[in-house]
């Protein structure tokens, strides 16, 4: 790949690899024509995964299973404990189980319509190719789907639908999913084919004359810092939404792997599409850690609303239908409280901007279910929603059968990540990325029950036929070796990071910085942008970078367990990912899915696009610490699916 | 604003597994009610920091009950005294202003303490590796309503499947024992028409992984009363169920293995 020659034709940096021909021949054409690697020299190439979620637990899998030599770290203490096992709704498949007219290419329109135009046509065609043998390969796994009487799978609807095909296992799809993906690596681990890595953190990926040969991790136990080589690596570290501070994902969730490999030249693409999630437990003080979801699927039986009074504070039971706006109901009569997520977050925000929020903090709307349960009585309601409604009253110690649920958005998704080509490729040779790490499926929203189709499809079924392509022409090249000076430096490196922060001193502990990091992200960069405020961050940002290498505390040693050391590390990542994210919004001069600038809606308020000069992915070169990154485009075709102003009215 | 509470801790603390560990106090104090357990132990560790002294390390992720990686005893009790809930979901309204709480980590010989309140459970992952899974290769799968399930035997089997793995049965147990750990997952997989042909074997080789790691069984029953999951006690006589079958049975002779 022609590195960027000063200022040249930057579009031809990126080759996306779309395969020619109609859309659903594309992926079948594409299969075949990869080369591939006989079945008795997959043995010879070692792949290195970083990461054991959905996408990585079933990438290595599934790689392992075809014969590959397989790797796998994680920074748990179990593969078990990725954050892919807290998503609650539901996975996608164009089974058409439910008879109500679903197809592949509706699933592919749906997500490309809900992703607000932004995404790769072939990319999404092929996801939607790929759920339903997801479904089957779950099934066969024994993950517990929900059942009909007779036997046969259950299907519910999803916001941004109006088809039935999400399949679930009660509110815990995430759970069961990944358990089954989880299954089969330990399968693998004992059949001996996978070499299993826990409790160490990836910190550096390291490039031999511009391809990737392995990685460079920190045993988070011992503190040792070791080399790994291997033919290709795979980053499945999910995403970046923790530079919120406060959002939905694990405490532990973070950018580094992501952004270490930015770093050593794989381009980030559209940084700023982040999504917000509509569902969520407010606030309640300066101490919380993070938010809670409760699962969209909530939305297809609760009714949203807030009073039409300013500053009611009396209790929602008090207040008579005459007085209550339902919002969603009102303004979106077809989709009603089922809009896409991006939809009902902004909504959402506009109502409590305006005075209208309920609760303590009156940082949250209604969610009520007392139509479901006066309809379908409260078994029902119970048996669908049970574990959700458990959990809100052990957070909240309000019992949601009697009283409305309170709920606000929350950063939940980041659909930008590492940009890849078609074979889930980054520009850098030899290192892929897949899952919510990478960033090509999803467009500038992600329609709900995507993010396990997708990271399952680019695991199943997606990286192990295109790893191939590459592979198959490194046959006889032997790994480099770990002595190698390029591995060295890079284990200097960060080890050098490692003591420099436990040698600086200050007086505050990371968190403060990473809180203080998350109110800036969420104010400027949240469900609402603007120019100015887009300007501030990149004034801001800095600012408290500069006080954080200088002034931050890591007491404790570099050589046991050290979670303050581990945070500081993820904490500096933030940072710079924080300033790609104001400079990309800052540069889309749209509004588009999870990208809202206030300077673009419509006269109704919704987000108003800009295909003529942004119907292309905005990729991001490094070129190091002291310049600023290089934005690369790459355009999108829409051939199969008409652009049009999003409407769920 | 919600009411503030003003706690002692006693809380243990180890430097590393063969170091011996020993209780520190600390005070606790202006503690919402609204936080969580783990918050609530952020700002002691953010006290700490300022102060210049090592935080106390503990596991935690997710924060919403469902990884499993928090874990802690809690005045002596698994995940602490509220019923089906882990620490990470445990809230401070549950616990009085003046109170003193005690918190060790899991305690059992298969789970060695890595630091203060960290311990590795990594026992369990080798029971899993040794036949909690459905040997199913990507891509051989068959349409996925070929097969139908009994609604009844896919609740049951999502009631064990539940399993957060987080290990607090383990930590109650005066034994040991890893019995509803190792019994969620043969529930899970045994009640299943897919996880029919490696049923037996599947049995023996978890049971016997649990046997090298962990206690025996003596039906206390204190596994159950901390599982934040409610796991039930059912697949304990379930798994001794197969298990037995599993040993009787000649599957050599009957071409089974």
């Amino acid at each position: 790949m022609s590195r960027n020659s000063g200022g040249g034709s930057l579009m031809t940096v990126l080759d996306s690899k779309i395969p020619d021909g109609p859309i659903a021949d594309k992926w079948n054409n594409h299969k075949f024509s990869v080369k591939l690697v006989n079945p008795n020299n997959k043995r010879k190439f070692e792949v290195i995964v970083v990461g054991s979620g959905l996408a990585g637990a079933s990438a290595a899998a599934s790689l392992s299973e075809l014969g590959y030599k397989v790797k796998v770290f994680t920074f748990h203490d179990s593969p078990r404990r990725a954050h892919s096992i807290a998503a609650q709704g539901g996975i996608n498949g164009a089974k058409n189980y439910t008879n109500d007219g679903d197809s592949v290419h509706r699933l592919f329109y749906d997500t490309v319509k809900g992703g607000d135009y932004r995404s790769r046509e072939a990319n999404v065609h092929r996801l939607a190719e790929e759920s339903v043998n997801i479904i089957d390969q779950a099934a066969a796994q024994g993950v517990p789907f929900a059942r009909e009487y007779g036997g046969l799978l259950d299907n519910r609807s999803f916001g941004g639908a109006q088809v039935s095909r999400t399949f679930y296992a009660r509110g815990q799809t995430g759970q069961q999913l990944l358990l089954g993906a989880y299954q089969a690596l330990a399968k693998q681990v004992a059949a001996g084919s996978v070499e299993l890595h826990t409790r160490t953190e990836m910190l550096d990926v390291v490039l031999k004359d511009g391809r990737a040969c392995g990685i460079v991790t920190r045993n988070l136990v011992t503190g040792q810092v070791q080399s790994h080589s291997a033919h290709a690596v795979v980053l499945a570290t999910g995403g970046y939404g923790n530079v919120y501070y406060l959002s939905t994902n694990a405490m532990a969730c973070n950018v580094t792997a992501a952004w270490r490999a930015h770093k050593k030249g794989a381009f980030f693409a559209n940084p700023c599409y982040t999504q917000i999630h509509p569902t969520c437990i407010p606030a309640s003080d300066e101490f919380q850690s993070k938010l809670t979801l409760m699962s969209e699927s909530l939305r297809n039986d609760g009714r949203i609303w807030v009073p039409d009074g300013f500053d009611d504070s009396r209790s929602p039971n008090e207040i008579p239908e005459s007085e209550r706006d339902y919002y969603l109901e009102r303004k979106y009569p077809s989709f009603g409280n089922l809009v896409p997520r991006d939809v009902a977050s902004r909504n959402a925000k506009t109502v409590v901007d305006q005075g209208k929020g309920v609760g303590p903090l009156k940082n949250g709307v209604f969610l009520d279910f007392q139509a479901a349960v006066e309809r379908d009585g409260e078994d029902l309601v119970r048996s669908k929603y049970g574990n959700l409604f458990d959990m809100y009253e052990r957070i909240t110690g309000e019992n949601p059968y009697k009283v409305p649920m309170r709920i606000y958005p929350a950063t939940h998704y980041t659909m930008g990540g590492v940009w890849v080509d078609y074979n889930l490729m980054t520009s850098i040779p030899g290192c892929y990325a897949i899952g919510e790490a990478n960033f090509s499926d999803h467009g500038a929203n992600r329609l709900g029950a995507s993010a396990l189709m997708q990271g399952l499809a680019d695991g199943y079924f997606v990286l192990p036929y295109t790893i191939g392509d590459d592979l198959a022409g490194r046959l006889g090249d032997a790994p480099i070796s770990t002595n190698d000076p390029v591995f060295t430096q890079a284990e200097a490196d960060v080890q050098g990071q490692t003591d420099r922060f436990l040698s600086t001193g200050g007086t505050r502990s990371v968190d403060w910085f990473h809180r203080e990091l998350g109110h800036l992200v969420w104010d400027y960069i949240g469900m609402e942008r603007t120019k100015e405020g887009l300007e501030k961050a990149l004034s801001e940002i800095p600012a408290l970078e500069e006080e954080f290498w200088k002034n931050v505390c890591v007491p404790g040693s570099g050589t046991n367990l050290n979670s303050s050391l581990e945070k500081a590390g993820r904490v500096a990542d933030f940072f710079g990912l924080a300033k790609l994210m104001a400079k990309d919004a800052l540069d889309r001069e749209e509004s588009c899915g999870g990208h809202f600038r206030a300077e673009h809606q419509t006269e109704d308020g919704e987000a108003q696009r800009d295909d003529e000069n942004f119907a292309h992915v905005a990729a991001w070169e490094w070129n190091g610490p002291d310049s600023t990154q290089t934005r690369h485009k790459e355009e999108l075709a829409f051939d199969n699916v008409a652009l049009t102003q999003r409407s769920y009215k | 604003m919600s009411n503030e509470l003003d706690l002692k801790l006693k809380i243990w603390r180890q430097e590393g597994p063969a170091v011996d560990g020993k209780f520190e106090t600390y005070d606790a104090n202006g503690i919402s009610e609204d936080m969580s357990f783990l918050e609530m132990l952020d700002v002691v560790n953010d006290n700490l920091i300022t102060t210049g002294e090592v935080p106390i390390e503990f596991d935690h992720d997710c924060r919403e009950g469902i990884c499993g990686t928090c874990s802690l005893m809690i005045n002596g009790q698994a995940h602490g005294h509220e019923k089906a809930t882990t620490t990470c979901q445990l809230h401070m309204r549950k616990f009085n202003d003046g109170e003193t709480i005690t918190v060790e980590p899991f305690r059992a010989r298969a789970f060695p303490v890595v630091k203060d309140l960290v311990v590795d459970r990594s026992a369990f992952d080798r029971i899993i590796e040794a036949g909690g899974y459905i040997s199913v290769n990507t891509g051989a799968a068959s349409d996925a309503n070929l097969t139908p399930v009994p609604k009844e035997a896919s609740d049951t089997s999502f009631d064990a499947a539940a399993c957060i793995g987080c290990g607090a049965c383990v930590a109650a147990c005066p034994n040991s024992a890893a019995q509803l750990f190792t019994s969620a997952k043969l529930g899970h997989l045994n009640l299943i028409p897919q996880g029919q042909a490696q049923r037996f074997a599947r049995t023996e080789n978890m049971v016997e992984t649990m046997e090298s790691f962990f206690g025996s069984c003596t039906n206390h029953g204190e596994c159950h009363e901390a599982c934040p999951k409610e796991i039930s006690l059912d697949f304990i006589a379930f798994m001794n169920r197969d298990y037995v079958k599993a040993k009787v049975k000649n599957r050599k002779l009957a071409g089974q293995k």
